[in-house]
């Protein structure tokens, strides 16, 4: 800006004043477009903190008054979502736990190993990308329930492990890790199991975080293995929980939205804390899918 | 545990210990225990994926021929299913619904996701919390998120519907209660579901287009419609390429969003293939019925994925 001379500087806050103008509409345009998108979580934020009588209401009460805290007590005692929310997080944990171990350590074979048979593999996994679960379910579960795992648990535990999704996203990241540092630690005697756990594990905690992070929401907000799967109330998870609670107590609409909200602020929480694990994950492994 | 042998003194070309002492034809012990060691590599994952992923695969084209309700035994009927299949109505208007879905949810949300990605495709501060905002509706649960539209959606006092009238629509749809619009409403619900999630492919994607491309365009005199036109269109289109294939194979599998919205509903106005391979299979316990059903639309995914393959490669020549 100093350097500016005296005849120039008309025509530059001229277009300063145009990227101003710019900049305002944009900003605009975002707010319109995220206040669209945000209605419904704030719609039920709101009436969740509604009595019944004022969720649906014309015009929109944005604002509840008075605010019914009561229905965040309330929801405990008329549902079991302590019972839900326990299972799901153990599946959670579980699930999430044993894809980061199979999936790193499959991905390690993938991607720093070359031995006969590996491409023949690798093609099963890619092969299967194109197939809906949808297709395969039935045979799925007739498989499982012959196994005896249906309706429990670990059921669920071995429908969502296996993915192929987490062994292309390690696979993926292990290949941006330079060979001359495994080459170099099998040179000084490290197993390539030593190399995997000391060398090629450490390194790679981005792609750990995403997949641990992708996992955990995937398994939390899973609705059709279990709808499929689990049929005691006390293997429920908080998806198929809140679902029938929502058919049970169809015209509480306030504690339904309740019910919603204690769904979601998990997910929201974690969302938070990790999004950009999140958008990594997805820019690399969405791509290459 | 220790693959490689330490270095034999004197050896010239043992970097990674190949030439051994004693003897043996070098090399091929160290590749038989290479592949051994490979082996348990892939192994815990692969047999969990081949017992639960493929093999079920593979089963589906055997049970598709098969008649079998959950207590009988599986008896093989040849193509009896796929004859069934040609005269049932009800599968038709599950096909016909699930092309329906797709034809409105895949330019819907291309143009979405890309409008959101131009939108914020820029540095100005704080455009990472839109981004996040954009994303969000993708992370959150489907149950709650069908709750709430379906109230949002509720015809006589629900927020769109006083928007509409707002607006000045005398006569707002019924969404979900109305055999005409509850796809539409299905539509709408997905498509501000998954925008985010290809936003950030089409970001991504924005992102690797070269600057100095824009740049040389600036230069040549080209307003921002014909750099849009002629420089970020041809250099987003293996991103849309692979967010069509993506959508496509997403809008053919719809389900759970459907279940917990409409259950197919009202009538079987919302009745996708998914949904009839569940109903059939879970609800009426004919087996081998609903996997003649999942057969087809294992079908429509591969052919949808193979021809939109051939397309790309032909355009790109």
């Amino acid at each position: 800006m100093t350097t500016l001379s005296l005849d120039r500087r008309p025509a530059q806050t001229a277009r300063l004043r145009q990227r101003t103008v710019g900049r305002t509409v944009l900003y605009v345009v975002m707010i319109a477009a995220a206040v669209a998108i945000m209605i419904p979580f704030v719609w039920m934020v709101v009436s969740s903190l509604k009595t019944n009588n004022q969720v649906f209401t014309i015009p929109i009460q944005w604002i509840p008054d008075p605010v019914v805290w009561q229905n965040y007590v309330d929801i405990w005692a008329k549902s079991d979502m302590v019972t839900w929310v326990k299972n799901t997080l153990l599946l959670s944990v579980g699930v999430t736990f044993l894809q980061v171990l199979t999936g790193s350590f499959a991905a390690y074979g993938f991607a720093k190993m070359r031995f006969p048979g590996r491409d023949v593999l690798f093609l099963a996994y890619v092969g299967t990308i194109a197939v809906p679960w949808q297709a395969y379910m039935i045979p799925q579960f007739i498989l499982l329930s012959k196994a005896g795992l249906s309706n429990t648990l670990w059921a669920m535990l071995a429908l969502q492990t296996f993915s192929a999704f987490g062994v292309f996203l390690m696979k993926q990241y292990y290949e941006s890790i330079p060979d001359e540092l495994s080459e170099a630690a099998r040179i000084d005697g490290l197993s390539e199991y030593g190399i995997w756990r000391r060398i090629v594990l450490p390194l790679s905690g981005p792609a750990v975080a995403t997949l641990v992070l992708l996992t955990f929401v995937n398994t939390w907000n899973d609705y059709l293995g279990p709808l499929i799967y689990l049929r005691d109330r006390d293997i429920w998870t908080i998806q198929i929980g809140l679902q029938s609670f929502v058919s049970q107590y169809n015209a509480e609409y306030a504690l339904i939205m309740t019910g919603s909200v204690l769904s979601v602020v998990p997910i929201a929480l974690i969302f938070l804390l990790g999004q950009r694990f999140f958008v990594q994950g997805i820019a690399t492994a969405g791509m290459k899918g | 545990m220790v693959t490689t042998a330490v270095p034999p003194t004197g050896s010239t070309s043992s970097r990674t210990g190949r030439n051994r002492p004693g003897g043996h034809p070098p090399g091929r012990r160290l590749r038989l225990r290479n592949t051994f060691i490979g082996w348990t590599f892939i192994l815990p994952n692969f047999i969990g994926f081949a017992v639960l992923t493929l093999g079920p695969v593979l089963a589906l084209f055997y049970l598709g021929f098969t008649s079998w309700n959950a207590f009988g035994q599986a008896e093989w009927v040849g193509v009896e299913n796929f004859r069934g299949l040609l005269t049932d109505a009800t599968f038709h208007r599950a096909l016909l619904n699930t092309g329906y879905y797709a034809v409105l949810h895949i330019p819907l949300t291309l143009a979405a996701s890309l409008g959101l990605a131009l939108l914020l495709n820029t540095k100005l501060r704080g455009v990472a919390f839109f981004r996040t905002v954009a994303f969000f509706p993708y992370i959150t649960s489907i149950v709650a998120i069908a709750v709430v539209w379906n109230m949002l959606f509720s015809p006589d006092a629900g927020v769109i519907n006083q928007f509409l009238t707002f607006l000045g629509v005398d006569d707002p749809p019924g969404w979900t209660t109305s055999t005409d619009w509850s796809m539409p409403a299905v539509v709408i619900v997905g498509t501000w579901r998954y925008m985010g999630y290809y936003m950030l492919l089409f970001l991504a994607g924005l992102q690797a287009i070269p600057p100095e491309l824009y740049e040389a365009a600036r230069v040549d005199g080209a307003n921002a419609i014909q750099r849009f036109w002629n420089v970020t269109v041809p250099g987003l289109r293996p991103t849309t390429f692979f967010i069509t294939v993506m959508l496509t194979i997403e809008s053919f599998k719809v389900f759970d969003l459907i279940l917990v919205m409409t259950n197919g509903g009202p009538g079987i106005s919302t009745l996708v293939l998914s949904q009839y391979i569940y109903r059939k299979g879970f609800e009426e316990h004919d087996f081998g019925y609903a996997s003649s059903v999942a057969i087809v639309l294992f079908g429509i995914c591969i052919v949808v994925t193979v021809v939109q393959f051939l397309i790309n490669k032909r355009r790109e020549r």
